[in-house]
């Protein structure tokens, strides 16, 4: 690895400061620094959360009138084939994937765009962070908020009547998956975030996005019964096996078509590649 | 001007070396050349302070040195370390306060301070320490625990000079440190700032355009104009060479920087400090 450099002229002020650590370089050392400064983000982010947790609650509308309005109402009319669940069971994972994914896109891009406004990034850019680990904090802290969405959407399918799996290893199965999703979403947010750099085209651009990625994945509907074309759509979708892998975890009839451990290994795959990128386009949102 | 700033006391001993150097320093962006073949030296333990009219490559220089922006072409090196190459080494010898917000609003001031604490990297042993003495220094005990949000403009710059000292940086760079403060609170920001330097041995780094401060707080300054050096020297020498024997500062920078009104200045860098202003006062 490559070796401080000193120019003659201010060695002695480099030595004198004997406040700074000396800290070894190698690969060991670069993962856990990684590791440890992706939680003071995250511990960031969560901080704020606890001061101000009323979005939590307010976010939590949305989905109960999706369970409550449109899962009653095609719960009644049996035209989906949904196997051996009904209708409202097989939408309840899906309406907690679509609710995650809107706090991760809302919470990852306009943050962003709104401390760049404000000139807190400039603060965490010249700080001694890797640019990896202030996006992978911030996925982390997404998927933190999401879980609170985990805890409504439980209470309201369970008052429904959805047979919900509370078996401790399907419950954190549930809880991984939230994370890794909410994490991808975030990310990709916070990628747009980067390029457009306006809080009014952001929302814009944020609807545009949300609505499409839900409505091109198996949230709401088996992928079976779509055209051709939204089905292909939806197999690239990282929100497909969201919902694939809670609907095998949260339901206790409920199965997945691709099984968990495929379903977490393309969101994790998704994860790394976007958070790779979005490493590289972070520094420029200053400029 | 100058007499009420008197109790601002100032280095009778420079010391020797060298702490920050830039080389031909340029910076491009598509369609004009902000700052344009900059050569400063900055000696450790003094207050350097760059000038220059709005527009003039003043906040592009200190993004360049605090490696916010790559440069376009020449060297800067920070206590030996290169800017370009060693960004890793440079950010952790280095303090910045940004003319933007960089305090959250929605912690307090001791989480701000404490998250930071963190990035940086000082031991858990030593963190309590530190930020209640950084506290203490800023004269901010009494708010530690309060929400950000609820400061004052003066408070909340003074926490994030609090923010960017926490880790006794070598060199502390400061963007218009007192834009839109009322004179009470610049007044207690300037006697930090010499505070600082006189009892931590910092060296301050910072952009201005109040004369005032330059002439009552920097040792050396440099005045920009259209990304280009002026002139450099001490307050008094620059007084000296315009030939004039009661020239204030004032005389000094008309005479080398023109009349403002030509320099083009974005829209959206207008927005940005007038915001400021109004954040602060």
């Amino acid at each position: 690895m490559k070796q401080p450099e000193l120019d003659v002229l201010a060695t002695d002020w480099v030595e004198k400061s004997s406040h700074r650590v000396h800290r070894p370089q190698n690969i060991f050392f670069a993962i856990q620094e990684l590791w440890v400064k992706t939680l003071v983000i995250t511990e960031l982010e969560v901080r704020k959360l606890r001061h101000d947790s009323t979005d939590l609650f307010v976010r939590a509308v949305q989905p109960t009138l999706w369970l409550l309005i449109f899962g009653q109402v095609f719960t009644r009319t049996h035209t989906i084939p949904t196997g051996n669940v009904p209708y409202l069971d097989f939408m309840a994972p899906g309406i907690l994937a679509q609710s995650a994914l809107f706090v991760a896109i809302f919470s990852g891009g306009m943050t962003l765009i709104w401390e760049r406004d404000l000139g807190v990034v400039h603060k965490f850019l010249t700080s001694p962070i890797p640019r990896v680990s202030i996006v992978l904090g911030k996925g982390l802290a997404a998927g933190i908020r999401c879980l609170s969405q985990v805890f409504f959407i439980y209470i309201v399918s369970f008052l429904l009547g959805v047979q919900l799996n509370f078996n401790p290893v399907a419950f954190s199965q549930v809880v991984l998956t939230i994370l890794l999703g909410a994490g991808c979403f975030c990310t990709f947010s916070l990628i747009i975030g980067c390029l457009i750099k306006s809080r009014e085209r952001f929302m814009g651009i944020g609807q545009l996005i949300t609505m499409p990625l839900f409505f091109a994945s198996n949230a709401i509907y088996p992928i079976s019964i779509m055209p051709k074309w939204l089905q292909l759509l939806s197999l690239v979708n990282p929100l497909t096996y969201e919902v694939d892998a809670l609907r095998g975890a949260m339901l206790l009839h409920g199965s997945s078509i691709y099984g968990f451990g495929v379903d977490t290994a393309i969101l994790l795959l998704t994860l790394v590649i976007l958070t790779f990128i979005c490493g590289r386009l972070y520094p420029q949102v200053v400029i | 001007m100058t007499g009420k700033m008197d109790y601002v006391v100032k280095a009778e001993h420079m010391p020797k070396s060298w702490i920050l150097e830039t080389q031909e320093l340029r910076r491009r962006f598509e369609n004009f050349i902000a700052v344009d073949g900059l050569n400063i030296t900055v000696t450790s333990g003094e207050v350097f302070g760059l000038l220059g009219p709005n527009g003039a490559g003043k906040s592009t220089v200190i993004k360049m040195l605090t490696t916010l922006l790559p440069l376009s072409a020449g060297k800067a090196y920070l206590a030996g370390y290169d800017v370009q190459r060693q960004p890793e080494e440079v950010r952790r010898i280095i303090g910045y306060v940004p003319q933007s917000l960089s305090a959250d609003g929605s912690l307090t001031g001791y989480e701000n301070l404490l998250i930071f604490a963190k990035l940086y990297d000082i031991p858990a042993r030593r963190r309590e320490k530190q930020i209640r003495e950084v506290l203490e220094f800023m004269g901010l005990q009494d708010a530690t625990h309060k929400m950000v949000r609820h400061y004052s403009g003066g408070m909340i710059r003074k926490l994030e000079i609090a923010i960017a000292i926490l880790h006794q940086p070598l060199i502390l760079f400061l963007d218009e440190p007192t834009v839109g403060l009322d004179p009470v609170a610049r007044t207690q920001v300037w006697e930090l700032m010499e505070q600082l330097r006189t009892e931590y041995g910092t060296t301050i780094f910072l952009t201005t355009h109040f004369l005032e401060e330059a002439d009552s707080l920097c040792h050396r300054v440099v005045i920009m104009n259209q990304g280009k050096e002026m002139i450099t020297g001490s307050p008094t020498e620059l007084k000296a060479s315009i030939g004039k024997p009661e020239a204030t500062l004032d005389d000094v920078f008309i005479f080398y920087a023109g009349s403002q009104l030509e320099s083009g200045v974005s829209y959206r860098e207008t927005a940005r400090t007038r915001r400021t202003s109004n954040r602060l006062g």
